[in-house]
């Protein structure tokens, strides 16, 4: 920690939050609000004479209000920068100056209470969002008695209780009578695994950290009972196998099943009443002192950012990675990555490899000094475009503008656009092209297709990311299928442009199949979305002309699902048969007319 | 495995562009299975494929050197390659197209390995159709390929690292180490996030600070 407080390239501001993010990848914009500390933070030593006659006292958020603190403070004795602090909303002394017997005590002068809110300006090229997590709130789990009975303490808590620089100096002592408890229960997956309450998603330290907690109760305690009510222990990790066994061996009592009920007895103890499903029997345990592991969620601010730079979540709130196996730090918005539990629930030792992977990633980006901007990307053609603002709607990164008012042509920013081509497919006016993928070039392939035999072939769309590559798998896995399809690669199924499936069927084609990632999978943010809508659009105008809807199929197909492509491919030959020359040729004639 | 030349006459416009189509044996991958040389020829038919042959391995050294041989021997002015998947290639032979002096993206693949052979081993004669399909479209799409540049702008050597926890901590080393500078924003007063109120931590049973 120390090491960023002096390290000559690291600039920290604390107490300040990102307010604002522009441009893109290369070169962002970051405005930065920085709050005023009331304290010299290069000058105070940390000497603590200020604190000694301050006259706030108040809980200290640090030990979780186990302890007080003055209205100036030092978060932590090892705190950096290693420089007091006021809680303005809490000090006497500000404005009209009544107090300021801390300015008094200080004697280099370090406090002042004219200092104010900074805005701060940097530009940056690259962005790494590690902005953790926050433990549940279990007082929703109202059963549990937490709040209710003093002597129910959350898992930071107790962290905070053990530990030898907190508020009790490492002892354990049950928070109404001082003294420590001769037993103690762990319930594991406080706000985590459930369907109604906190996450759905297993938080990944929980089970690990009981486990230290009641190595470390054994060492200090080796006389106390502990007992841990479980769902099942995820003890997954290297090493972790280890300790849990050194805890049961220590007589540690794991006990599988959740409280239904907690109740306070006489002396202040707690009443578990649990279903032991090993068993099946319910189970009343006496304990003096009982801990909630707590599960975690994504950071309160995680929102703000995900809009501020137009990032991605799951939909347990965690920020969403570019992909799960190959990207695992990417943020689908190049130039950004994630590090730590910002992107899911994870430990000490996976968010310390997640940011050096992040960094990395940041250097590969950044260590020529220049960014290449990937040349598949669209492209206005100025005279046709009448402004009408579609593509900026549909654009999954912002990188059209449109002044739909003024009536000015749209402008693609190359360096955000990621190349999907869905503004191409949905443009009225034709008048956007998509490099390399141009209406021209793919409707060529369709021609060369559907020209000869079209009756004999299956025209498919296929994106890049995941329908093509789960074709791919198919083949690496000699999945056979019948050989009567032929794909047409764009990079999204966004691409994929209604009059392509207008002229496929003009051409003769008797099926037409378009595919893409599925729903939520999708590589360039959400443009399946305008895929999908594209094609119940199309579906209906069919119904209408009287063409039958079914021989145009829409399948999501990721690049695993090397079986369900050969699937998909059966079906949609057993479709082909289906349709007769006669069809064809009135369809052919509805739409040639 | 003898390789079929079939030259064209060359057409005389020069804005007509000059294909060259290379339909790779894959060894026995994608020769068990279709009849290259078949799709070899039929290709060889269509116009503006100036060359058309059937060839070992593509991507093989030899293989890429006939290759530029004939970029430079009949002025081709772009390539078909019909081999295996994009996804596994496409920068072998994109980087082949530039180091004979021409635009990377006047590159097409035709994938005859894993969406054709391997996938329809039990009718050759389906798949040798297929294949030539499959060049044919190519040879369309080719013909109307521009060449693309990639831009490049300047970019500002430093990381906004949102969030001094353990891993803004970590990422903020790792990137100053390696001489990159960084700006590191904490809302809170200190940094250290979670792990600064944690005594021990597992699984080293360690402090964590
Ligand atoms: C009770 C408990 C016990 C644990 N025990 C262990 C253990 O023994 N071993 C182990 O390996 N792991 C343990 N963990 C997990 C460990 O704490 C996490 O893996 C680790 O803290 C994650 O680090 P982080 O940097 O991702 O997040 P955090 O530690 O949460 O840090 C995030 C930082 O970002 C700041 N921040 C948030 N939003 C913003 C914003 N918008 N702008 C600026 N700053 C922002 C926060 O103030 C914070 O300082 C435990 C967790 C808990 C809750
Ligand atoms: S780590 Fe253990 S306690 Fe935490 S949510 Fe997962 S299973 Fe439950």
């Amino acid at each position: 920690m120390t090491d960023v407080g002096r390290h000559p390239r690291i600039t920290l501001y604390t107490l300040s939050e990102v307010v604002d993010v522009k441009g893109y990848v290369g070169n962002f914009d970051v405005r930065i609000l920085k709050k005023a500390r009331y304290v010299n933070e290069k000058e105070c030593t940390a000497c603590g004479e200020c604190a000694k006659v301050c006259p706030v006292v108040r809980p200290d958020e640090f030990n979780l209000g186990l302890s007080s603190r003055r209205a100036i403070f030092s978060p932590f004795p090892q705190a950096v920068p290693s420089a007091y602090v006021i809680n303005i909303a809490e000090c006497l002394g500000h404005n009209p100056v009544v107090c300021a017997k801390c300015v008094e005590a200080c004697d280099k002068g370090c406090i002042n209470f004219h200092m104010s809110d900074e805005e701060i300006v940097e530009t940056v090229g690259s962005i790494v969002v590690a902005t953790g997590l926050e433990v549940y709130d279990p007082t929703e789990m109202d059963e549990y008695g937490y709040t209710r009975f003093p002597n129910v303490v959350t898992s930071l808590e107790f962290e905070r209780l053990i530990n030898a620089g907190g508020p009790t100096g490492g002892e354990v002592l049950r928070p109404t009578d001082r003294k420590p408890p001769r037993s103690i229960g762990f319930v594991q997956c406080v706000g985590s695994r459930s369907a109604k309450r906190g996450g759905s998603y297993c938080s990944n330290i929980c089970c690990m950290n009981t486990v230290k907690s009641t190595l470390m109760l054994k060492e200090h305690y080796p006389g106390v009972d502990i007992k841990v009510f479980y769902i099942d222990i995820r003890a997954f990790g290297k090493g972790f196998e280890d300790l849990y066994t050194r805890s049961r061996r220590l007589g540690v009592h794991y006990l599988r099943g959740l409280p239904g009920t907690v109740a306070e007895g006489p002396d202040r103890g707690l009443i578990v009443s649990v279903e032991n499903t090993a068993t099946g029997k319910l189970e009343t345990h006496h304990l003096d002192m009982l801990v909630l592991a707590l599960g975690m969620k994504p950071a309160s601010s995680t929102q703000r950012l995900q809009e501020m730079l137009g990032l991605q979540l799951t939909p347990d709130g965690f920020f969403l990675e570019a992909h799960p196996k190959l990207q695992p730090v990417d943020a689908a918005t190049r130039g950004v990555f994630y590090a730590g539990c910002a992107e899911s629930p994870k430990d000490i030792k996976e968010s310390v490899t997640q940011a050096s992977a992040a960094a990395a990633r940041a250097i590969r980006l950044m260590h020529k000094g220049e960014i290449t901007t990937e040349p598949i990307t669209s492209m206005v053609v100025a005279e046709a475009c009448k402004s009408c603002g579609k593509c900026a709607e549909v654009c999954p990164y912002n990188a059209i503008s449109v002044d739909v008012k003024r009536k000015t042509p749209a402008v693609v920013n190359t360096a955000a656009c990621a190349g999907c081509g869905t503004c191409a497919a949905e443009c009225p006016f034709d008048a956007i092209v998509m490099n390399h993928f141009t209406d021209d070039q793919i409707l060529h392939q369709v021609h060369a297709l559907l020209e000869e035999d079209s009756k004999e072939k299956v025209l498919a769309f296929a994106c890049n990311w995941c329908s093509y590559a789960g074709a791919d798998f198919a083949g690496v896995s000699r999945l056979q299928y019948p050989p009567n399809v032929r794909i047409i690669r764009t990079m999204c199924s966004g691409r994929v442009d209604e009059k392509f499936v207008w002229e496929g069927f003009r051409m003769g084609a008797p099926v037409i199949l378009v595919s893409g990632c599925h729903i939520g999978d999708c590589h360039y943010i959400d443009a399946n979305h305008w895929t999908e809508k594209r094609v119940a659009k199309i579906h209906k105008k069919m119904a209408k002309l009287g063409i039958r809807p079914e021989r145009l199929q829409l399948e999501w197909i990721s690049a695993a699902e090397g079986v369900r492509f050969a699937e998909v491919m059966k079906r949609m030959e057993a479709l082909r048969e289906q349709v007769s020359f006669d069809e064809i040729a009135e369809t052919v004639r509805i739409l040639t007319e | 495995m003898e390789a079929t030349v079939l030259v064209k006459e060359t057409e005389p416009a020069a804005e007509n562009p000059r294909i060259g189509v290379y339909v790779c044996h894959c060894g026995l991958n994608i020769a068990q299975t279709v009849d290259c040389r078949r799709v070899a020829e039929s290709t060889a038919l269509l116009s503006d494929v100036i060359v058309s042959k059937d060839i070992g391995y593509a991507c093989s050294e030899p293989g890429q050197q006939q290759i530029k041989d004939d970029i430079r021997e009949y002025e081709l002015d772009r390539v078909v390659v019909a081999s295996c998947s994009p996804r596994l290639h496409e920068p072998t032979f994109r980087q082949m197209l530039q180091s004979s002096g021409l635009n990377p993206y006047l590159l097409e693949m035709a994938n005859l390995r894993e969406q054709c052979s391997w996938v329809h081993m039990k009718d050759p004669e389906g798949a040798t159709r297929k294949a030539q399909d499959l060049v044919k479209m190519a040879v369309s799409r080719i013909r109307l390929l521009q060449p693309l540049q990639e831009d490049t702008l300047p970019l500002t050597p430093r990381t906004l690292v949102i969030g001094g926890g353990v891993a803004g901590i970590q990422a903020a080393l790792d990137l100053a180490d390696n001489g990159y500078d960084v700006v590191l924003v904490e809302k809170r007063p200190t940094i250290g996030g979670v792990m600064a109120q944690l005594d021990k931590t597992f699984p080293t049973m360690d402090c964590s600070i």
